[in-house]
C-alpha cells in the first residue's frame, strides 16, 4: 500500500514556479529522503504534504485518501522541525501531549503514550523541564517525541540535524534510523546533505529547480545516476567531469568518473598530470591532479599515498567505471 | 612597557565610563528638575512659592493648602477616575487591535499587505490633531461629545499606527517553525496568535503600552475639545480650572499636577521590567 502519493504537484509564488509536476509514491514503512541544494523546492514540497502550504495544482494522497483541504492536524502526520519549535512556556511533558489533548484523547491514554515515548527517547527524567533548560540534542529528542506520541501515519522531518554539531549529528542520525526500524512508520525526511540521504534512506528523491531528477535506492543513485546533476550531487568528493575531445572520443558530451575509481598507474597511464594539492585524511588521501588532457581531476586513494605537491604522476580509471552523458546531460548506457 | 600600555587601556576605559555616566546623570537631572520643582513647591505656602521658588519646603514655608483646595473641591476624584478609565480603555484597545493587526501583517500573505502597512505608517507621520475639526464634527454627529467614549476612540485611533508598526517587527521575529508546529498540533489561528505569539512579544507589548499611555494621560487638547463637561473632565483638564485669566491658584495647580503624576509612575513601575527588555531586545540580537 502507498503511504503517500503525490500526483502532478505544482507550486507557484506569483510568476515563479518553485515546483513543477511532482509525481511520487512512497510505500508504507519506507524511509524516503528528499535531497537537493537549497532552493530546489524540497522544503516547500514537505510543507505541501503537511498541509502548511497549499499546492497550485495536483493532489496529495495520504494512506490512500485525498488530503487536499484537510487541516495539518487532521492529516495523521507528525513533524519534526529544524529549529525544534518547542513551545517555550510548556514543559517537556506538556509539549509532547498538547496535540493529544487537542485531539480529545482520554487522560490515561495520553499518559500511557507519553510514558512509552519518553522511555524510548530517554526523556523520562526531563519531563518536568522547560525547553529553555535543555541542550540542543535533548530538544531534538523532545521534538521527535512530540511527533511519536501522535502515532502518525507519516513522519515528516525538515532538516532535523542541521542545528546539531557534527558529533551529535552522527549519533542522532543513527537514532533516527533505529527509530524507523522500531516503529516501522513511513518517514519523509528533507535534507540538503547527501551523506544523510545515503545513510538513512530506503528511497532517495533528488530534487533540483523544482523537478524530480531521480528516484531510487541510494546505491542505484551512486552506480547509475540518471543525469549529470545527480552524478555531481551524490558522492563525496564530487564526481569528476571531463568534457571536450576526450569525451567526444567516447561518444559523449561529458564523461564522469568518481574520485575513488581512479588509480595511480605507473605503466600506460590514461592521463598524466601534476599533483596540485593533497589532503591526507589517514583513511584516504585526496589528490587534486591537473592533467594534461582531461583538466583537473580529484583522485581518492585508500590509505596514505606518498604523492608530493608538484610531483608528476600517471592515473587511470578502474575498468567499467566511466559514466557517459549525452548533449541533454542524460546518462548513456555504459560502453 | 607592556604594563603601562595596560594601565592606559584601563584608564581610557574608566574615562569612557565616567563620561557616559556624566552624560546620563546630567540628563536625569534635567529631566527630573521640573518634576522636583513642582513637587517641592506644591508643599509650600503661596507666599513661600513666590519668595523663594527654589527653596525646599521648610518649617516656615510648609503648607498643605494646595492639596486641601484640590481635594475639597470634590470633583477631583471624578477627574482622576475619568483619566484612569480613558487611559486604560485606550491602552487595552490599542494593545488588542494593534497586536492583532501586527500578527496579520507579519504572518499572512495577502494582496494588500504592504499597502495596508504603508497606510498605517501614514498615521505615524501625520499628527491626529490636524483632523480635530473633522473629529469634532464626527463626534457631534454621533452624539459622543462630552462622553469618555469619544476620547477613548480618538486615542485608540491615534495610538494604533505606532503600535502596529512596532509590534509587526516583533511578530516577524517569531519562528515560522513554532507557528507551524502549533498548526500541526491542532491549534487554531486564534490560538496561535493569543497563546503562542502574544506571550513571546510581551516585552514589546509593555514598551508600546508605556509609550502610548503617557501622552494619553497628559493630553489636554482632546479633553478640552471633545469632553470639557464637568462629569467627563480628565485630571490635566481639571487642573486648568485653578489657572484663571486674572488669578491663578498656584498651590492648587501644583498639587493637582503632583497628584496627576502618581498613577503614571505606578503604571510605569508595573511595566518597566518588560519595558527595558523590549527596548534592548530590539537593539541587541
Amino acid at each position: 500500500m502507498t503511504a503517500l502519493e503525490l500526483v502532478g504537484i505544482t507550486k507557484r509564488f506569483g510568476q515563479t514556479e518553485v515546483l513543477s509536476g511532482i509525481d511520487l509514491a512512497v510505500a508504507e514503512g519506507e524511509f524516503a529522503v528528499f535531497v537537493g541544494p537549497s532552493g530546489c523546492g524540497k522544503s516547500t514540497l514537505l510543507r505541501i504534504i503537511a498541509g502548511l502550504d497549499g499546492q497550485t495544482s495536483g493532489q496529495v494522497r495520504i494512506a490512500g485518501a485525498n488530503a487536499d483541504g484537510l487541516a495539518p492536524a487532521k492529516r495523521g502526520i507528525g513533524m519534526v522541525f529544524q529549529s525544534y519549535a518547542l513551545y517555550p512556556h510548556l514543559n517537556v511533558a506538556q509539549n509532547m501531549s498538547l496535540a493529544l489533548k487537542r485531539a480529545g484523547l482520554a487522560r490515561a491514554e495520553i499518559e500511557r503514550r507519553l510514558t512509552v515515548a519518553a522511555e524510548m527517547l530517554e526523556l523520562t527524567p526531563l519531563l518536568k523541564r522547560k525547553p529553555g533548560t535543555l541542550s540542543g540534542g535533548q530538544r531534538q529528542r523532545v521534538a521527535i517525541g512530540r511527533a511519536i506520541v501522535r502515532q502518525p501515519k507519516l513522519f515528516l522531518f525538515d532538516e532535523p540535524l542541521s542545528n546539531l554539531d557534527a558529533a551529535l549529528r552522527v549519533n542522532t542520525r543513527i537514532e533516527i534510523a533505529n527509530l524507523h526500524r522500531l516503529l516501522g512508520t513511513t518517514m519523509i525526511y528533507v535534507t540538503h546533505d547527501q551523506v544523510e540521504a545515503m545513510t538513512l534512506a530506503d528511497k532517495i528523491v533528488v530534487l533540483s529547480s523544482g523537478t524530480i531528477q531521480q528516484v531510487g535506492r541510494p546505491i542505484e543513485l551512486y552506480t547509475a545516476p540518471a543525469n549529470l546533476f545527480v552524478a555531481g550531487f551524490i558522492g563525496s568528493p564530487k564526481m569528476n567531469f571531463i568534457a571536450g575531445a576526450e569525451a567526444r572520443r567516447a561518444g559523449a558530451k561529458t564523461l564522469g568518473i568518481r574520485p575513488e575509481h581512479i588509480r595511480i598507474a605507473n605503466e600506460n597511464p590514461r592521463w598524466d598530470g601534476v599533483v596540485r594539492h593533497a589532503e591526507h585524511l589517514g583513511s584516504d588521501t585526496y589528490l587534486y591532479v591537473r592533467t594534461d588532457t582531461a583538466g583537473e581531476l580529484t583522485v581518492r586513494v585508500a590509505g596514505e599515498a606518498q604523492a608530493a605537491v608538484g610531483e608528476r604522476i600517471g592515473i587511470s580509471p578502474a575498468p567499467a567505471t566511466l559514466h557517459r552523458f549525452d548533449d541533454a546531460d542524460l546518462r548513456l548506457a555504459p560502453l | 612597557m607592556r604594563c603601562s600600555a595596560g594601565s592606559t587601556a584601563i584608564n581610557s576605559k574608566l574615562a569612557r565610563r565616567f563620561a557616559a555616566h556624566a552624560v546620563l546623570i546630567g540628563y536625569t537631572a534635567v529631566a527630573l528638575w521640573p518634576v522636583l520643582f513642582i513637587l517641592a513647591n506644591s508643599f509650600k505656602s503661596r507666599r513661600a512659592i513666590f519668595a523663594a521658588p527654589l527653596a525646599l519646603p521648610g518649617p516656615g514655608s510648609f503648607d498643605l493648602v494646595g492639596y486641601t483646595t484640590v481635594l475639597r473641591g470634590g470633583s477631583f476624584g471624578t477627574y482622576f477616575a475619568n483619566s484612569l478609565i480613558v487611559t486604560l480603555a485606550s491602552l487595552a484597545g490599542i494593545i488588542a487591535f494593534g497586536s492583532m493587526a501586527a500578527f496579520a501583517l507579519a504572518e499572512y500573505r495577502f494582496r494588500l499587505n504592504t499597502l495596508t502597512g504603508l497606510y498605517l505608517m501614514l498615521g505615524i507621520m501625520i499628527p491626529i490633531r490636524l483632523g480635530t475639526i473633522g473629529i469634532l464634527e464626527l463626534m457631534v454627529g454621533t452624539h459622543l461629545v462630552n462622553t469618555l467614549a469619544a476620547l477613548i476612540l480618538v486615542y485608540i485611533a491615534s495610538g494604533l499606527p505606532i503600535a502596529v508598526f512596532v509590534l509587526t517587527e516583533f511578530m516577524r521575529t517569531i519562528s515560522d517553525d513554532l507557528k507551524n508546529a502549533g498548526r500541526i498540533d491542532g491549534l487554531s489561528e486564534y490560538e496561535i496568535f493569543g497563546w503562542l505569539a502574544l506571550p513571546l512579544v510581551r516585552p514589546a507589548l509593555s514598551t508600546v503600552a508605556v509609550f502610548t499611555m503617557i501622552p494619553i494621560w497628559n493630553d489636554l487638547w482632546f479633553p478640552l475639545i471633545l469632553a470639557p463637561g464637568e462629569s467627563t473632565k480628565t485630571v490635566t483638564l481639571g487642573a486648568q480650572q485653578f489657572i484663571g485669566q486674572y488669578v491663578t491658584d498656584w498651590n492648587a495647580v501644583l498639587a493637582a499636577l503632583s497628584l496627576g503624576i502618581l498613577p503614571v509612575i505606578m503604571l510605569y513601575v508595573l511595566f518597566s521590567k518588560n519595558l527595558i527588555r523590549g527596548i534592548s531586545s530590539g537593539a541587541i540580537k
